[in-house]
């Protein structure tokens, strides 16, 4: 066998090999999506999505409440990360660039993107739940928002540094100040890129459950009262899963899809919108 | 290669000036990038700087709106005096000296906004806010852009729809929108076709009595072609600054008759 013929050889069995290794990373992603649908596709109705909460034994009922509390938790959460996270990494990008002090923020913050969930939901526990007495909503915003914050600072923080700086220096050769500057054309320059790091970091989010147990905890009232404890997917998921009834748990699945497929096309989104950006 | 560190030739030109550069120094940083300069830019008439990559010819011309001050570190030595203002003042007023002193880039820097709101910018700086008076405003620059026909029924669309030879005739519209008193060009054709640069050199051309113009290029055609005055830069110096056509007819130092005939660059 000639060294043409080997390296040939060699060539097939390494493709063949990472392209099982793909396959292999992928092959989850469908058996989860799959077995959702075939679980849950069944029990997926009108009624399990607006119906109150079912009572032990009912075989009607739905999830209104946890879809409620859920949306209400994620957008508190968005609206408080959102003007935190941009103008921090506003600061990275714009006022500290270079500076020691942000050099260290920047690394600080990209190590809370790594702290474990359930020790942000304990923090915010410690900090909000247990001074003032009660299980409330807005800690379970606090505490997403906490995980959010870092998402938001670190492409904020990308985007502005891919703004070129000749850009800058025309609207300052104009007689702009910085924060003119900043807000007229560094922002209009990186506004896809900011929006993605936003939709992406609520699709990061959007699932966790660790954080919502120790904070808003769950309600099997209707409240849009966000300083008392309140509902959420994943905590009604979490508990009708565990629960003995055939009913409740397909309602589990039924939450699990909502959350899945609400979690995957906030991720699409926010691919589309960057590669509509990076396209053109 | 080797040079008489010693000979100089700079004129007085006739003209009043409108900038004088005084025993200019800069620094970035530790390296000394302009050294000793001085020689006096006659008002209402184009000055090239020329010279070889890495002469500080662009270092030179961003001395005179003062954007090395966007970035820590850099240090002026010296004076340059605008209508016999030291603009190098630590508190002069920058917002007021870059509306007077209007610049155009090398690539064309369009805002990522409508055509309209490109031009209206600088106005708006300035607090314009009246419509109508933007509206002219916009429009007189345009046409003084030589752009105007080519977006007058698309100002609404965003300039990056532009080609980068219109982008550029933008930033120079943009430019002269807040009437400056003088126009610093940085190179503007370096990254334009050929045709797109006849334009520009068109519209510097036709500036040339109403404003003080100093144009960086590295093309020696360029520089006959649009300016009045030439000043030939070396190592951070100025070698030699005269009338274009003397200099380009007649040099008068060595260094400079090397470098317009091709000998090195």
């Amino acid at each position: 066998m000639d060294a043409f013929t080997k390296r040939k050889i060699v060539n097939a069995v390494v493709l063949v090999l990472s392209t099982l290794a793909a396959l292999l990373g992928l092959v989850w992603l469908f058996w989860i999506l799959g077995t959702l649908l075939y679980k849950g596709l069944s029990s997926l109705s009108i009624e399990a999505i607006i119906g109150p909460p079912p009572s032990p034994g009912d075989n009607t009922g739905g999830l209104r409440h946890a879809i409620v509390g859920q949306t209400l938790i994620v957008l508190f959460a968005t609206l408080i990360g959102i003007p935190i996270g941009i103008i921090a990494g506003t600061y990275l990008s714009e006022y500290g660039k270079g500076s020691r002090i942000a050099n260290i923020i920047r690394d600080l913050s990209d190590v809370l993107m790594s702290v474990p969930s359930i020790v942000v939901g304990t923090f915010v526990y410690a900090i909000m739940v247990k001074p003032l007495g009660h299980f409330m909503g807005i800690a379970g915003s606090v505490s997403l928002a906490i995980m959010m914050i870092p998402i938001i600072v670190r492409t904020t923080d990308d985007m502005l540094r891919m703004v070129p700086p000749e850009l800058r220096e025309a609207a300052y050769a104009l007689g702009a100040t910085k924060f003119k500057v900043i807000k007229d054309v560094v922002y209009r320059a990186a506004i896809t890129g900011i929006m993605t790091g936003v939709i992406l970091s609520v699709a990061r989010i959007g699932g966790e459950t660790a954080p919502l147990l120790f904070t808003s905890f769950n309600n099997n009232f209707f409240t849009l009262n966000m300083f008392q404890p309140i509902a959420s997917l994943t905590v009604t998921m979490y508990d009708y899963a565990m629960s003995p009834y055939k009913y409740w748990q397909d309602l589990a699945w039924v939450a699990a899809i909502l959350l899945t497929f609400g979690v995957l096309g906030a991720n699409i989104l926010g691919r589309l919108i960057a590669h509509y950006k990076f396209k053109k | 290669m080797e040079f008489d560190v010693k000979e100089r030739f700079v004129i007085e030109p006739k003209e009043s000036p409108k900038l004088v550069v005084d025993k200019l120094n800069f620094y970035y940083g530790e390296k000394r990038a302009l050294k000793d300069i001085s020689f006096k830019i006659p008002e209402k008439k184009v000055t090239a700087l020329i010279g070889p990559s890495g002469c500080g010819k662009t270092t030179l011309l961003r001395c005179f709106n003062r954007m090395h001050d966007l970035y820590p570190g850099n240090r002026y030595e010296g004076k340059i005096l605008l209508d016999g203002e030291n603009i190098l003042e630590k508190n002069y007023d920058l917002i007021k000296l870059r509306s007077r002193i209007g610049m155009v880039f090398q690539k064309p820097t369009a805002f990522p906004m409508s055509i309209f709101d490109n031009v209206a910018y600088g106005l708006r700086l300035k607090g314009i806010k009246n419509k109508g008076e933007l509206k002219d405003r916009v429009e007189k620059a345009l046409k003084d852009a030589a752009l105007w026909d080519e977006v007058k029924d698309r100002l609404k669309d965003p300039a990056s729809g532009l080609s980068g030879g219109q982008q550029q005739r933008l930033c120079i519209a943009r430019a002269i929108a807040v009437e400056p008193e003088v126009l610093l060009f940085d190179e503007p054709t370096s990254a334009l076709d050929p045709i797109s640069t006849a334009k520009i050199e068109e519209l510097v051309v036709s500036f040339r009595d109403r404003l003080t113009i100093v144009i960086v290029t590295h093309n020696m055609q360029q520089a006959a072609r649009v300016s009045d005055y030439t000043a030939f830069m070396y190592l951070g110096e100025l070698i030699e600054f005269n009338k274009t056509e003397e200099m380009f007819i007649t040099p008068k130092v060595k260094l400079t008759e090397d470098y317009i005939t091709g000998r090195f660059g």
